[in-house]
């Protein structure tokens, strides 16, 4: 009953650290105690063991475990040991481990895993909680042997859900847009990858300009824009067969696309004479509908994950701003009111918190506030960031950062409490991240 | 919620050429010693005698006392050598972020169609797209080559 008790505290621990540093945005003077848990440098990411996977082929079982650690690490909430410094180096799913040792080298939890390649991959994985002395979960997993190292994401999203409470966010992909070339004539093109930059593909030719692509919520499809006839419009590519179309000729110049949270619906924006204003289409329809009227600007629609919102972008004020309206249109509330002005706005999934690009002091950053408006928290701050995506799980953002010159923008994530500023490695420079949702 | 068929907004279009034809501009002399080469009537003449491009001001789409003048000159070449379709191309500099900066060039490119159209030159001539931010002239990380970077090109065909 007391390792019971022990457990389900430390357990809590991890998930309440999450749940503070979440409500320490909302800067709430009743939970200043819970703050002092995680803030700055006061949060301690969770000590977790993850030796190599047992397999009949050591080297994949290393290999899979290894994704594992980085993921974890790259998440910041978990600190995964040293392999030099296990007491084990290759996992045992068939028995209970020897907990004194484990808590001999301080770590709360340890992952036993085997995994097997036999034309589809399989996989078993056991966490334990080392000072309770009990496993918190056991599983199993198969994917096809073609996609092999999904089998780690899926893992990995075992495990961050069961120690935080929170979604998982490991099994997905990233489309962004592939840059090179001189910056003056860059060539940029669509390119799909792994969360953590592995698998990469190349969508598009790289004959046309084609930017800010956009995840259907089936993951199965892409909008995104494509100078392909001379002008922005706006294509849907079918990700399984390469096919794609021109949505329609609405205006000038169409662009800026975003599904809507059930995939039935398009948002965009349509360009005439200079003014440019949003509409909304079925997928696969003809007539889109005009959301806003304005002589200004108005871009970046994203819906809420009820699809009874659209936040979006517009300089109707003067500079451009935040507004939230209702998703037929109408209604449009300013919700950004701080120095500067604000941009690319984008619903979490979980519907708590609107991220933004904000433009303020001669610098780019990377913030979040609710939806109301209130609460806002900059995550990160350089010369040049923008164009901010949501993990599936609401709790980490990926953006792009360009240090300007003759260089090129790179893709780096972030989380919601502004800890744990990394990059995400790419070939080429990379920009315009669009994060999916989870493939499993 | 409206129907698409109503977009264009005439009553938006010609008060914006309102407000850019009020203020009067004087043309300029065309530079007579260095372009002797150029044939009257050329691309090369109107590159280098009138001057293939305005620039903006941050964030902004009004066209300058000097982008007056160069569109003023623009125009006069246009309306005599009347065998050339034009286009016109928007572009922002990169200090602000992509999907508004299309929007932003697309704006510029029409502030100078309407001044264009507005000293004579048949509309019918003349279409714009935009570039934004992706496709600058000038590199480095100050205001000398974002400057260069915020403006309208115009394109003879």
């Amino acid at each position: 009953m007391d390792s019971r008790l022990t457990s389900i505290t430390r357990r809590r621990l991890l998930q309440t650290g999450l749940a503070a540093g979440a409500a320490s945005v909302f800067a709430s003077p009743a939970l200043a105690q819970l703050r002092i848990v995680v803030s700055g440098a006061s949060f301690t990411p969770l000590p977790i063991a993850i030796p190599d996977f047992q397999s009949s082929d050591p080297t994949f079982g290393r290999e899979v475990a290894e994704i594992v650690r980085a993921n974890l690490r790259r998440s910041g909430l978990f600190a995964p040991l040293d392999q030099a410094a296990l007491p084990q180096q290759v996992g045992n799913v068939g028995a209970t481990p020897d907990f004194n040792i484990w808590r001999g080298v301080n770590v709360d939890a340890v992952v036993m895993g085997q995994v097997e390649r036999a034309g589809a991959i399989q996989a078993s994985v056991r966490l334990w909680d080392t000072q309770a002395g009990e496993q918190v979960v056991g599983q199993q997993h198969q994917t096809g042997g073609e996609a092999w190292r999904r089998i780690a994401h899926i893992v990995s999203d075992t495990i961050y859900k069961s120690l935080t409470g929170e979604g998982g966010y490991f099994d997905t992909r990233v489309v962004y847009v592939s840059e090179s070339g001189p910056k003056a004539n860059r060539i940029k093109r669509l390119a799909v990858m792994d969360q953590d930059g592995a698998n990469i593909q190349y969508l598009t030719e790289g004959r046309s300009l084609a930017l800010t692509p956009r995840y259907s919520p089936s993951q199965n499809m892409l909008a995104y824009m494509n100078y392909e006839e001379g002008r922005p419009r706006i294509y849907l590519l079918n990700m399984a067969t390469g096919q794609q179309q021109r949505i329609g000729d609405f205006g000038a110049m169409t662009f800026s696309p975003r599904f809507s949270p059930d995939g039935q619906t398009l948002a965009f924006s349509v360009e005439t004479g200079g003014t440019t204003n949003l509409y909304a289409m079925p997928v696969g329809g003809q007539n889109p509908t005009q959301l806003t009227n304005s002589a200004a600007i108005d871009t970046s629609p994203s819906y809420s994950p009820d699809g009874a919102y659209i936040t979006f972008e517009s300089d109707r004020g003067g500079t451009p701003q935040i507004y939230v309206m209702g998703a037929t249109g109408g209604g449009a509330q300013r919700i950004s009111y701080g120095e500067g002005s604000y941009a690319t706005p984008v619903w979490s999934p979980l519907g708590d918190l609107i991220a933004f690009t904000r433009l303020q002091g001669g610098q780019f950053h990377i913030g979040t506030m609710k939806p109301d408006g209130s609460g806002e928290r900059i995550l990160a701050s350089s010369f040049h960031m923008e164009g901010p995506t949501w993990a599936p799980n609401g709790r980490v953002l990926m953006y792009f950062s360009d240090p300007g010159g003759d260089g090129g923008p790179r893709l780096y994530t972030v989380d919601v409490w502004g800890r744990n500023n990394v990059q995400i490695p790419t070939e080429t420079f990379a920009s315009d991240p669009a994060w999916s949702p989870l493939l499993s | 919620m409206r129907s698409f068929a109503p977009m264009i907004s005439t009553a938006k279009a010609m008060a914006l050429v309102l407000l850019l034809v009020t203020v009067a501009a004087c043309a300029r002399t065309p530079g007579s010693g260095a372009d002797g080469e150029a044939t009257p009537g050329s691309q090369q003449e109107f590159l280098v005698t009138i001057g293939d491009r305005v620039f903006f001001e941050t964030d902004s789409s009004v066209i300058t006392a000097d982008g007056q003048a160069t569109l003023n000159n623009q125009a006069t070449w246009l309306n005599r050598y009347t065998n050339y379709r034009i286009v016109i191309e928007g572009h922002a500099d990169e200090r602000g972020t992509r999907e508004y900066n299309i929007a932003l060039g697309a704006r510029r490119a029409a502030a100078v169609v309407n001044y264009l159209v507005s000293r004579g030159v048949n509309s019918s001539r003349i279409t714009s797209r935009s570039f934004g931010k992706e496709r600058p002239v000038a590199i480095c990380n100050d205001i000398s080559c974002w400057s260069q970077n915020r403006r309208a090109v115009t394109v003879l065909q």
